[in-house]
């Protein structure tokens, strides 16, 4: 590499777009429409019953056909995409913060903080994921703000293991020392030495929990689990039209695909992402 | 077979290039046009600093190059047999067999999962030349004729149960179990301890000359090179800049490069630098020591549990230089870090200009953190490689001293003239720069908080000789014009001699030996201290040789 | 020993957080049993007979007690013995999680292998994009995607997977094949990326430099220098990765109506069946821990530097 050349920053991260991210990015932002202007979007409101018909055939009242109830397909994907994306972002926003956080803090101290938060993490890390889930679920019955906080608080022992790896990478640099040399408070030191240079993993981590969060509460709900009505997310969507496979129908197929197409999407520009900026996350789960 | 017609030498290069190639298929040139032969029982060495492509160049023998790069053009002959032009399989069954390669961190390379004589033996054996048990009888014989300790049973262990320098003499016994025709010994001894690198040095010099093996040497320090080749090949920039026997080379050098590497080697001083007086005050009574560490304790693990300084005491004085000479494991970055405050003392302490300085840094007041610096080993990882100079060297005077932003950009300019770098260097980022660039900046920043001491831990060890001379002549220029004070901490004992006022010997936590320089370098010498002495190479041929 | 210790310790307090989940969490079991139409007697003579007013830590070890001595107690919704109920399905459940394991496990370990030894071949580059567009998919579309083809297109397959008692080995195999094979897509991704990023770690090592430089064949640098090193990094992802196949057997057991522990720890949490939600939950978390721990002991095993300190 020659001295000049930069091996991040934006310019360079533009300079080096192929086809793929680029595509991947134009699904994003399409989705990011969907998900803020989804009203006025959608042809039909997501729960008026305009046929008697079931799984009926696209026309031009409803582009993708009726679902099991006679309700535009098209409309309540639209609606779909709009709850599964906004109920993962949250999940996985608090889980980052939540975890970087408990995970900067676990790597800067050291001592008895770390041994007490990796100790608890080992603890909930010890359950699948799903256990933990399913356990909550039992005990408060499903609504969208618990699952978003019981997801996150699973989602963040990983963030909280990654974080903690690459703060503990970083805190033993001299740069750091140089850092407590001078006098410089705790949270300086955090926000203005340490995080620039977690900045790329910690970005590709998060399209990760995002694609993790999407999966796992359109998981939830395709189990009957998960987002309840009146809302309907995409693995509501899938479980209420799996019937439709035995009429051979392919009503069941759309939600599942928009689910693929998001998670595919941020999956495959976190991976152009990785291999463009030689970052690399620790080995952890 | 292995007494080759003396005429033929053993192994010829002839036009070597080797590239580094990068994703986009683009290749830079890393070493060019390098041809060179080895005659039967020869030892010739490369020389060079870092980025010369000595190492590229060794492998290469091998027909190996490292990923990204590419042998381009050239042929290496081992006999009649061009190594590059041969299939994977042909090379394999080469390797080990005729040529060997030591290299440079045996601790790294060998395997961590299997014991060390099936790694010895290993090439023997899977070549069909020894059955096991032969290749073990002959492993243990390798390690007797190497001095290792408990011959018989050594290869019984794993890697990690075995010392360093021992790794390192287990690797030439993996080296020599085919009787190889060439060995390539890659820099080595430089990862080892000095006083530790002479008996590994001296065990190498000793199977080389009994089996009469031709060998390629690579090394940056020519004084050690003298002890062991026969030839020697300088290389700067992968381009060959002089070459000749070792007595030429070291004694009548031609090129001004080889002159330049010769002056800035680690070698003793002929005689010690002449004594500063005593500092005195303005009324010519005797200065106070600017700094004083008294019968400190401190150790690491809960409630020092490891104790890594025992009852060390101390004094710095202003506009003066105090050196720490220690080994690994001698303690000396530790009282670096103590002082500094980094670090929590057991018992003893630490006391500035009268004042008693507390160990826990953040109970430290602005002026005490102000007066104290540390200027780290590692240039590369001590400054942050998101900040640009400007705000590395900015932080500390918005830190410190309050100042606008037009005043700190004006400062940093000042520290950048003072550490001899282009002003415009403000904006660019760490990487942008060389080794030793980064290693000025990092004093800039200890120079940032117009400091009374810095603590200098190693700074030069990392550089290159020539670079690290230049930042050698720096200090004491600085030294002069701003009265600043250092504690020189270093494993090299030729540099503390040039540097220090006194000095303090360090061995295993605890000081073995203090004064002013004259003191302690005038014999009778410290035990310890006269083994240091006679671990630094001379630059003759016959030092090893003559050494008790 | 030590491990063992660990492990009992592990399992005591997946116990305890279990029972805290369920119990402890600010809901009311007997609310939950009966819904909100409940009259406060009803509610109350609930509460007693499950021992609710007790302190907490005395139903803990009357549960753990009970647990322990084989006494699973009775649904809350059927009545039924949840011994009886489990027999059959735990087995089922093992079978469907087992063939997955041992078509998935020896495939994936071989593709990471494939990938890893030449990484940016052709060969890597297709792995690693049909791996990450897999661990892109939700299991329920592959499931879908391959009942719409072999179920009901081709009515190859039987779109459920209803064992009974009574059917013989071939139709059993027949309504496993759908299950297993999602099963092994959902779990194999993740197993291949993992198992290549950790061959690569040991063979971008310079004892593997040194190895070749010495002249070492190309398979016994595979097989005795780098597997030994490889080893416990990949029994640590196999053993993560049960995280998935658990998750995934609860999905693709409600899928295709197979009668085993996931989908009745599913229909067990829709109705809040609590104690049957225990009792699944604690066997699911035992195996898991168990082959963690197993994972542990194997990297201790192949590892010098555990084995022999210093």
């Amino acid at each position: 590499m020659k001295p000049n050349e930069p091996s991040s920053g934006l310019r360079y991260l533009l300079s080096e777009l192929t086809l793929t991210p680029i595509v991947c990015l134009l699904v994003l932002i399409a989705i990011i429409v969907v998900v803020l202007f989804a009203p006025f979007i959608a042809p039909h409101p997501e729960a008026a019953i305009l046929t008697d018909e079931s799984f009926s055939l696209p026309g031009e009242l409803m582009l993708l056909g009726s679902d099991f109830l006679g309700r535009d397909v098209l409309s309540r994907l639209i609606y779909g995409i709009r709850v599964t994306v906004s109920v993962a972002f949250a999940i996985s926003l608090i889980a980052f913060i939540l975890g970087c956080a408990l995970g900067f803090l676990a790597a800067v101290k050291r001592g008895w903080v770390d041994s007490l938060l990796s100790r608890s993490v080992d603890a909930l890390i010890s359950f699948p994921a799903i256990m933990v889930a399913l356990i909550v679920i039992s005990a408060l019955g499903s609504s969208i703000p618990v699952l978003i906080i019981t997801i996150a608080l699973i989602d963040s022992t990983r963030v909280f293991r990654v974080a903690r790896a690459l703060g503990m990478d970083i805190v033993v640099q001299d740069y750091i020392e140089a850092a407590k040399v001078r006098g410089e408070k705790m949270g300086w030191i955090i926000w203005h030495e340490m995080l620039p240079n977690a900045l790329a993993p910690l970005a590709a981590e998060f399209g990760i929990r995002f694609t993790y969060a999407i999966l796992f509460i359109s998981a939830l709900s395709f189990l009957g689990l998960g987002v309840q009505a009146p809302h309907a997310d995409l693995g509501v969507m899938v479980k209420e039209n799996m019937q439709g496979i035995l009429y051979e129908t392919y009503t069941p197929l759309y939600p599942a695909l928009c689910i693929a197409m998001v998670t595919l999407s941020v999956n495959l520009l976190v991976d152009w992402f990785l291999k463009t900026t030689d970052a690399e996350l620790p080995d952890e789960l | 077979m292995r007494e080759p017609n003396p005429i033929t030498p053993v192994l010829e290069v002839k036009g070597l290039c080797v590239s580094a190639q990068n994703r986009k298929k683009q290749l830079t040139p890393i070493v060019s046009d390098i041809s060179f032969s080895i005659a039967p029982g020869k030892v010739t060495a490369l020389i060079g600093e870092s980025g010369s492509g000595k190492t590229t160049i060794s492998l290469a023998c091998l027909g190996f190059a490292r990923a990204g790069c590419v042998i381009n053009a050239g042929e290496v002959k081992l006999g009649d047999v061009d190594v590059l032009r041969l299939s994977n399989a042909q090379r394999r069954a080469i390797r080990g067999k005729d040529i060997a390669y030591i290299a440079q961190s045996a601790a790294a390379a060998f395997n961590s999962a299997l014991t060390l004589n099936r790694q010895v033996t290993e090439t023997a054996v899977i070549n069909g030349i020894l059955s096991q048990e032969e290749a073990t009888a002959k492993a243990i014989s390798l390690y007797r004729e190497l001095d290792l300790p408990e011959p018989e049973t050594i290869g019984d262990r794993y890697p990690h149960q075995v010392s360093g320098g021992q790794l390192q003499r287990l690797m030439a016994a993996m080296a020599m179990i085919c009787d190889p025709r060439l060995l390539i010994l890659d820099e080595p001894t430089t990862a080892l301890d000095v006083t530790t690198q002479i008996e590994v040095l001296r065990s190498f010099k000793k199977l080389i000359r009994n089996k009469s093996t031709s060998a390629i040497y690579v090394s940056h320090d020519l004084a050690v090179v003298a002890q062991i080749a026969d030839e020697v090949m300088v290389l700067k920039d992968g381009v060959e800049v002089e070459r000749g026997s070792i007595d030429n080379i070291i004694n009548a050098p031609q090129h001004e490069y080889t002159i330049e590497l010769i002056n800035a080697a680690h070698i003793m001083p002929e005689q010690l630098p002449a004594a500063r007086t005593p500092l005195l005050n303005a009324d010519s009574s005797i200065a106070l020591p600017l700094l004083r560490v008294e019968t400190v304790t401190a150790g690491y693990g809960r409630s020092h549990k490891y104790l890594a300084l025992h009852d060390v005491s101390l004094e710095a004085y202003s506009t003066r230089t105090i050196g720490v000479i220690g080994e690994s494991g001698s303690g000396k970055t530790t009282l670096g870090r103590v002082i500094s405050g980094l670090m929590n003392v057991k018992s003893g302490s630490v006391s500035l200009e009268g004042q008693p300085l507390d160990d826990a840094i953040d109970l430290r007041d602005r002026d005490q953190l102000k007066a104290i610096q540390f200027a780290f080993q590692m240039a590369d990882v001590a400054l942050n490689p998101r900040h640009r100079i400007g705000k590395i060297l900015g932080r500390p005077l918005a830190f410190y001293f309050d100042l606008s932003q037009q005043a700190i950009d004006n400062r940093v300019a000042e520290l950048l003239e003072l550490v001899e770098l282009p002003t415009e260097y403000a904006l660019r980022f760490p990487r942008e720069l060389s080794g030793g660039e980064k290693q000025r900046v990092n004093l800039a920043r200890a120079l940032a908080a117009e400091p009374k001491l810095i603590i200098c831990d190693e700074i030069t060890s990392a550089l290159d000789t020539v670079v690290a001379k230049s930042i050698l002549a720096l200090l004491v220029e600085l030294q002069e014009r701003l009265g600043v004070s250092y504690v020189f901490i270093s494993h090299d004992i030729s540099t503390i001699i040039q540097m220090a006022d006194t000095i303090a010997v360090m061995r295993e936590g605890q000081v073995v030996a203090y004064g002013t320089t004259a003191e302690v370098m005038t014999p009778p010498h410290h035990p310890y201290t006269q083994l240091l002495l006679d671990s630094v190479p001379a630059m003759r041929t016959d030092w090893l040789d003559n050494l008790a | 020993m030590q491990r063992l210790l660990l492990g009992i310790a592990i399992l005591f307090v997946v116990s305890l957080l279990i029972f805290i989940g369920t119990e402890i969490l600010p809901g009311d079991v007997a609310q939950a049993i009966l819904g909100q139409g409940a009259t406060p007697e009803l509610l109350e003579n609930v509460r007693v007979r499950l021992g609710l007013h007790d302190p907490a830590p005395v139903r803990y070890f009357r549960w753990l007690g009970n647990l322990v001595s084989g006494n699973l107690g009775a649904s809350m919704v059927s009545g039924a013995d949840i011994g009886q109920l489990l027999g059959e399905r735990v087995w089922n459940t093992f079978m469907l999680a087992g063939v997955t394991a041992l078509i998935a496990v020896p495939l994936a370990i071989l593709l990471g292998l494939l990938s890893a030894i030449k990484p940016n071949s052709l060969m890597d580059r297709t792995i690693s994009a049909v791996s990450l567009s897999l661990i892109s998919l939700p299991d329920f579309l592959i499931a879908i995607v391959l009942v719409m083809v072999f179920a009901v297109k081709l009515s190859w397959l039987p779109a459920i997977a209803n064992l009974r008692p009574g059917l013989d080995f071939f139709e059993v195999a027949r309504m496993m094949v759908l299950p297993v094979t999602v099963l092994v897509f959902t779990v194999l991704a993740h197993m291949v990326r993992m198992t290549r990023t950790a061959v690569i770690n040991v063979l971008s090592s310079p004892a593997t430099e040194m190895a070749i430089l010495k002249g070492v064949p190309r398979w016994r640098l595979l097989l005795v220098h780098a597997l030994p090193n490889a080893l416990a990094p990949i029994a640590n992802v196999v053993a993560l990765n049960l995280a998935f196949l658990i998750s995934g057997i609860v999905v693709v057991e409600t899928l295709f109506n197979f009668s085993g522990l996931g989908r009745l720890m599913v229909e067990s949490v829709t109705t809040r069946d609590i104690p049957v939600v225990q009792i699944c939950a604690m066997i699911f978390c035992t195996v898991y821990v168990l082959l963690n721990l197993f994972a542990d002991v194997i990297s201790i095993v192949s590892n010098p530097r555990l084995r022999y300190p210093k």
